[in-house]
């Protein structure tokens, strides 16, 4: 028979903020281990393609310090998984550097374990060579251009790689991970259930997400049984509810019912959620199956170009009823302008976006009429560099303050720029291009592990 | 008659990873959850005309035990991609607002 065990969730992201009596109040309890996941591909893909992090240093160190502190004052692991944002090499570095200065100003000593999750680009052919690479839904076959084209590639680990670094590390830092991995790879080890492992890491994954009314991030700790976890706030005012773990099976995820990880996939069909009291819940029921084959995700993002925008506002109910043919007709004079200045073969992409008709969805608004008595268009320019498509932008800004209509004779000023200058140079923009699984050797072989001790 | 937005606790949409995009329309009470669920509310061939998806690409549950309804589709472009217009997804589900739910009588409206 399994003791109890208790494990903390310190908050959905690291560097998101929790308070840190919950810290506190989780250790009095008696928590076995203390997680955070630390990266999302939320914000978009700059962090991968960057190495930079969506948190500031600060907001880091911040909730960095009170865990590792919590941590290793009271003798227990310390996981945080897709360290930096992004969980590539650049990102890790960076988390490390964090991680060491708190540790330094804290006087605190612990073994280190920091799993890589960069894939070099020869690995990820060799892989496709080897036909180990498949495509997930919607995605394309992987092709050698699109490896070549990435900026990064990582891969996302599951529980094992963070095992084996518990078995001779306190504090775990890994690069790009499986959120549930931080959270399951220690019940795992200990011998609980898989479903029950699994399922208790997927609630935790997100903090305090997973209560009824959350007001800001916060902390949350599962009790694991033989066959079943119990699962609860630390903040007095913050309550789980059956529904609301149960709902969390939807959040950001294709399929509430399985929940797909490198070893096998949670199902929680049969799953079931009853109050405990008025802030716990207790889940039992779920499944899991062991995959056919081992399979990691990769991710990777490359470079499209570099973007310059222009935000323009029309009110005149003249120029917004042709708005579609006054786009073309500037098109048209821009195209020509173009040839006269960059020359025909300077590849460019502009997109208008119309706030007031079809901003917010694009191609799945369903209403792609103007109902309002105003608009507002945003172009991007993009190209191969800054110093061009701030000259295309600067092109189309003044074409199209000057756009004519049939109704007006003379010279028309039609739009409203908000700003001066009008162009705003973006920088480099990125897309994510990789939305594969590979199927590696082993479970560890794609993240190898350094230690250090501090 | 009444509509989603009316009836449903919360109405959301959401990445779920960069590629995929999700919309949960959740209840607070088992009847209402149950007479969406039943009238097929949120249909695969609804969902596919809505958003302009193949059926294939539309996927659609009722998850009981969360008294929702989640629908997922592939994003049009993958999120924070130069084509893509909402990078958390999140303003994706105004087109679920207004569709219609019947009661048998006035039962389980707000």
């Amino acid at each position: 028979m399994l003791e109890p065990l208790p494990v903390l969730s310190a908050t959905g992201m690291l560097g998101s903020g929790f308070r840190e009596e919950s810290i506190y109040r989780a250790l009095d309890l008696g928590v076995r281990m203390i997680g955070c996941d630390a990266g999302t591909t939320d914000f978009g893909p700059h962090l991968l393609a960057t190495g930079d992090s969506q948190f500031s240093r600060a907001a880091v160190k911040r909730d960095t310090s009170i865990i590792l502190a919590a941590a290793v004052r009271a003798g227990i692991p310390l996981v945080i998984g897709s360290a930096g944002g992004a969980g590539g090499d650049v990102n890790l570095e960076w988390m490390r550097r964090v991680l060491l200065e708190t540790a330094r100003e804290q006087g605190l000593h612990f073994r280190l374990a920091l799993i890589h999750a960069e894939q070099s680009k020869d690995k990820v052919r060799e892989l496709m060579r080897q036909g180990r690479v498949l495509p997930l839904p919607p995605s394309e076959p992987l092709s050698d251009f699109a490896v070549d084209e990435a900026l990064h590639i990582v891969a996302m680990m599951g529980a094992e790689p963070v095992q084996a670094a518990l078995d001779s590390a306190q504090v775990v830092l890994a690069g790009r991970s499986s959120d549930a991995a931080i959270y399951s790879a220690l019940p795992l080890k200990l011998g609980y259930a898989s479903a029950v492992c699994w399922h208790a890491a997927k609630i935790l994954e997100c903090g305090a997400a997973a209560v009824a009314q959350r007001a800001a991030p916060d902390s949350m700790v599962a009790v694991l049984h033989s066959d079943s976890f119990d699962v609860f706030p630390m903040r007095d005012d913050y309550r789980c509810t059956p529904q609301s773990i149960a709902s969390h099976t939807l959040y950001e995820n294709v399929d509430p019912f399985h929940l797909v990880e490198p070893s096998g996939i949670l199902n929680t069909l049969e799953s079931e959620y009853v109050a405990i009291d008025n802030r716990a819940v207790n889940v039992s029921g779920s499944t899991f199956e062991l995959a056919e084959r081992y399979g990691v995700k990769i991710e990777g993002a490359r470079l499209v170009g570099y973007s310059t925008i222009i935000l323009g506002a029309i009110r005149d109910p003249l120029i917004i009823r042709q708005l579609d043919n006054w786009l073309e007709r500037l098109d048209e004079n821009l195209k020509e302008r173009l040839r006269n200045t960059v020359g025909d073969a300077a590849q460019h992409q502009i997109t208008a976006r119309i706030y007031g008709r079809d901003g917010v969805m694009g191609a799945l608004e369903p209403r792609k009429t103007i109902e309002g008595h105003e608009v507002m268009v945003l172009w991007d320019v993009i190209s191969a560099s800054q110093g061009l498509s701030h000259s295309i932008a600067a092109s189309l800004s003044h074409l199209a303050v000057h756009n004519p209509i049939p109704e007006w004779d003379g010279l028309i000023s039609g739009v409203a720029f908000p700003f001066a200058p009008s162009e705003v140079d973006r920088g480099p923009v990125y897309e994510f291009h990789l939305n594969h699984v590979v199927y590696p050797d082993s479970p560890t072989s794609l993240f190898p592990t350094d230690y250090e001790s501090v | 008659m009444s509509t989603l937005a009316e009836v449903a606790k919360l109405i959301r949409s959401k990445n779920a990873g960069p590629f995929w995009l999700t919309l949960d329309v959740m209840f607070d009470d088992r009847q209402t959850y149950e007479a969406v669920r039943d009238q097929h509310v949120l249909s695969v061939e609804l969902i596919s005309r809505l958003y302009m998806q193949p059926r294939e690409c539309v996927r659609v549950f009722a998850h009981d035990a969360a008294m929702a309804i989640k629908v997922s589709i592939p994003r049009p472009h993958s999120s924070g991609s130069p084509m893509d217009t909402d990078v958390f997804g999140g303003q994706q589900y105004a087109p679920l607002l207004d569709l219609a739910v019947e009661f048998p009588r006035h039962q389980g409206h707000k």
